[in-house]
C-alpha cells in the first residue's frame, strides 16, 4: 500500500517540477493534470495505509516526516526529470506498469484499496494514451528527438526491473488476494510497450544492470534532494497547521 | 461598402453596447490597442506561474500543495486562453512569445516581485489576484467579443484564487507567532506592489481615455484602484493583518476609504526593467522556450510524415 | 515554427448528454490526436464536458461580415415564422 502511495507521491512532485518550463503552454497544463491525478491517488492510499497500519498518521505525516530510508518507492520513478524525452519516457515506463497494477487491484479483497484502483485505472489510463502518444511523436519525429528519446530510454530502462520483484512480504498478500503478483503483470506491460517502441521507432534496451532497493529504502543520492526541498518548511514549524 | 460606412457602423456598434467580433471592420488603432493589452495580459497569466510556482515543491501540506498547483496550471489556461482571443486580431501566438522573450511586449510588473517565503504565496492570491479580478470583472464586457468571451472564462475560474490566498493567510495569522509574522511580513510586501497593478494615476494614464471611448475599459485606473482599496481593508482586519499604509481611513464623506500616495517612481523603475526579478523572470521563460523548441519540431515533423502516409494510403 | 507546423484548432464541447456541443475556444496542437488531448485538459479540467470534438481553424468556411445583410436580412421580416406573432384567445391552453 505504501509502496504504491510512494510511487503516486514522488511522480507526481517530479510532473510538478515542470510547471512553468513545459515546451507548450498546453503541455504545461496536461503535466500538472498527471501530476495532480497521481497526487489524489497517493493521498487517498496514505488515508487507508494509515488505517491499516493503525498508527492514524495524517497524509502529511507520511510525506512530511519520513526520512529517506523510510519512503519505500521505487526508483523509476525517483529519477529526475531531464528532457521532456525523459519525462515522458518515465511515464510511458511508469504509467503502463501502474495500470496493469490497478487493474489487477480492483478485484483486491480489500475492498477500500479495490474502489481507489478503480478510480486510478480510469485516470492512469489517459496517462498511458498521453505518454504513448508522445513516445510516439518523439521517436518518429525528428533525427535529435529520436535521439533523445532512445537516450531516456536506455538511462531508465533497468530501472524497470524493480518493478516486477517480489520480497518476503509479497507472497503473503497475493495470497490473502489483497495485493497483485508483481511478476505476473511482466508480459502484458512487455507487450505494451513492445507496441509503442515499434511505432515510435525506438529500440528495446538490452541491460543486464537492474538496479533495486527502493522499496526497502534504499534510493539514489538524488533522491535527498528532493525530500529537503520538500519538507524544510513543514519541518520548521513544528506541530504548525497550514 | 466604402470606409466612412465601415466606421459608421463600427461607430454604431460601440453605441450600441453591441460586440466587435473577429471579421468586423476595426479601426488599426483600436485592432492595435486590443493586440497590445490581450498579449500584455496573456504574457501576465504565464509569467505569473512562476512566482508562486516557485512554491509548489516545498508547499507545508498536500492539501495546499494540491491547490497550488491547480492554480499555477488555471494560470497557463488562462494565457491560452488571452493568446487564443489575440490570435483573432490576426497575430500567432509565436510571434507574440518571440515579442515578450525579446523583451519588445510587457507583461504586469507585479510578477517582477519575489517570493520569499511561503506567506507570499498567500497574498499574491488575497492582494494580487483580488487586484486584477477588480480589473478583469468589467473587461467581461468589453467591446471586443473574443476578449470578453475569455474574460468570462477567467473570471469564473478565478473565483478560487483570491478565497485560497485569504483562507492560507488566515490559517497562518491565525497560527503559530512565527506563522503569524511571516503573513504580516508579505502583506508588507505586496500592499503596495498591489496597488500600483492599476497602472499610473488618470492624469499620467496615456491610454485610458481612448480605450474607454472603444469600451475596451470601463472604469479608470483610480475607479478600480479605489474600488480595491475599499474590498481590501475590511478583509485586512478579519484577517488581523496590518495594511502598511498609515494614511488609509474611512472618509465618510466621500464614502470611500482615503489612502496615501503610491510611489510611482518605483513603479516607473520596475516597468523599465529594473526590478527585482525582471530579468530572471524573463530568463526563465526564455529558457524554457528554447529548451522545448526541439519537442515542438518533433511534433510538426511527425504530424507532416503522418499527413504524408495517409495521403499515400488515400 | 510556423502557422502550418503548429496549426490552430477550434474546441467543441457538449457540456452534458441532451446538449449540443457548443464552441468554447481553441488552441494550438501539431496533430488531431494532440488537439483532442489538449483540450480534454484545457477546457474540461472542472467537469465541463462528456464529449470534445476539434476542428482545424482552416476547414471552418464562415460568412463574412458584408454578406451579413443578403444572408440575415431576409430573415427580419418574417415574423410569422414565431410563435408569438398568432393572437390566439387567453383561455385556449396547452398551444
Amino acid at each position: 500500500m505504501l509502496r504504491l502511495a510512494d510511487d503516486c507521491f514522488v511522480l507526481s512532485h517530479r510532473l510538478a517540477e515542470w510547471s512553468s518550463r513545459a515546451p507548450t503552454l498546453e503541455e504545461d497544463v496536461a503535466l500538472t493534470n498527471i501530476a495532480l491525478d497521481l497526487l489524489g491517488q497517493a493521498r487517498r492510499l496514505y488515508e487507508h495505509a494509515a488505517r491499516l497500519d493503525g498508527t492514524g498518521r495524517s497524509e502529511d505525516e507520511y510525506v512530511f516526516m519520513r526520512d529517506e530510508r523510510d519512503f519505500v518507492n521505487c526508483l523509476l520513478v525517483e529519477q529526475e526529470n531531464g528532457d521532456f524525452a525523459t519525462t515522458i519516457v518515465r511515464e510511458l515506463l511508469f504509467s503502463t506498469y501502474q495500470l496493469g497494477l490497478c487493474g489487477a487491484l480492483r478485484e483486491s479483497a480489500d475492498a477500500t484499496l479495490a474502489a481507489v484502483a478503480a478510480k486510478a485505472h480510469t485516470e492512469v489510463t489517459y496517462h498511458v494514451s498521453h505518454a504513448r502518444q508522445w513516445t510516439v511523436r518523439l521517436g518518429d519525429g525528428t533525427a535529435e528527438s529520436h535521439i533523445r528519446t532512445q537516450t531516456a530510454l536506455d538511462a531508465l530502462w533497468p530501472y524497470t526491473h524493480e518493478l516486477f520483484e517480489s520480497d518476503d512480504v509479497t507472497p503473503s498478500l497475493v495470497a490473502d488476494g489483497v495485493a497483485a503478483a508483481p511478476a505476473a503483470l511482466m508480459p502484458e506491460w512487455s507487450a505494451s510497450i513492445g507496441t509503442v517502441l515499434a511505432e515510435a521507432t525506438l529500440e528495446r534496451p538490452e541491460t543486464t544492470w537492474a538496479p533495486s532497493g527502493g522499496r526497502r529504502g534504499l534510493h539514489t543520492e538524488r533522491f535527498g534532494y528532493m525530500l529537503a526541498e520538500m519538507q524544510h518548511l513543514h519541518r520548521a514549524h513544528p506541530g504548525a497547521r497550514w | 461598402m466604402d470606409g466612412a460606412a465601415l466606421e459608421r457602423e463600427f461607430k454604431a456598434l460601440i453605441e450600441a453596447d453591441s460586440r466587435i467580433e473577429p471579421r468586423d471592420w476595426m479601426p488599426d488603432e483600436y485592432r492595435k490597442t486590443l493586440v497590445r493589452q490581450i498579449s500584455q495580459h496573456a504574457h501576465s497569466e504565464i509569467i505569473g506561474m512562476q512566482p508562486e510556482g516557485n512554491w509548489i515543491t516545498r508547499a507545508p501540506s498536500l492539501r495546499r500543495k494540491a491547490i497550488l498547483m491547480a492554480k499555477v496550471q488555471d494560470e497557463a489556461g488562462h494565457g491560452l486562453y488571452l493568446y487564443c482571443a489575440a490570435e483573432t486580431l490576426g497575430v500567432e501566438r509565436a510571434e507574440l512569445i518571440d515579442l515578450l522573450n525579446a523583451g519588445k511586449q510587457k507583461y504586469s510588473s507585479i510578477f517582477n516581485y519575489p517570493t520569499l517565503t511561503w506567506a507570499d504565496v498567500g497574498a499574491i492570491g488575497w492582494l494580487v489576484d483580488g487586484a486584477a479580478i477588480t480589473n478583469q470583472i468589467p473587461l467581461t464586457r468589453c467591446s471586443y467579443g473574443p476578449y470578453a468571451r475569455a474574460m468570462v472564462r477567467v473570471c469564473k475560474e478565478e473565483s478560487f484564487h483570491q478565497r485560497q490566498g485569504f483562507e492560507l493567510l488566515y490559517a497562518l495569522s491565525r497560527g503559530t507567532p512565527e506563522q503569524h509574522a511571516m503573513a504580516q511580513d508579505a502583506v508588507d510586501r505586496w500592499w503596495w506592489p498591489s496597488v500600483m497593478m492599476f497602472g499610473p494615476p488618470d492624469g499620467e494614464s496615456v491610454h485610458t481615455e481612448q480605450s474607454m471611448a472603444w469600451r475596451i475599459k470601463r472604469f479608470s485606473n483610480d475607479e478600480l484602484r479605489q474600488r480595491f482599496v475599499d474590498m481590501t481593508v475590511p478583509q485586512a482586519e478579519m484577517l488581523g493583518l496590518t495594511l502598511p499604509d498609515p494614511q488609509i481611513r474611512w472618509n465618510e464623506d466621500r464614502g470611500h476609504y482615503d489612502f496615501g500616495e503610491c510611489d510611482w517612481d518605483e513603479l516607473r523603475r520596475v516597468i523599465a526593467g529594473d526590478g527585482p526579478c525582471n530579468r530572471q523572470r524573463l530568463a526563465h521563460h526564455v529558457q524554457a522556450h528554447e529548451e522545448g523548441a526541439w519537442v515542438r519540431e518533433a511534433a510538426a515533423a511527425h504530424a507532416r510524415k503522418h499527413a504524408a502516409t495517409a495521403s499515400a494510403a488515400a | 515554427m510556423t502557422e502550418r507546423d503548429d496549426p490552430l484548432w477550434e474546441v467543441f464541447v457538449r457540456s452534458r448528454r441532451g446538449l449540443s456541443h457548443n464552441h468554447v475556444g481553441s488552441l494550438h496542437a501539431a496533430d488531431a490526436e494532440m488537439a483532442l488531448q489538449n483540450a480534454r485538459d484545457v477546457f474540461t479540467r472542472r467537469m465541463e464536458g462528456v464529449s470534445i470534438w476539434v476542428v482545424p481553424s482552416a476547414a471552418i468556411t464562415a460568412s463574412s461580415p458584408e454578406e451579413r445583410d443578403p444572408f440575415f436580412e431576409p430573415a427580419a421580416d418574417k415574423p410569422y415564422r414565431h410563435p408569438t406573432f398568432y393572437d390566439i384567445p387567453k383561455e385556449v391552453k396547452q398551444l
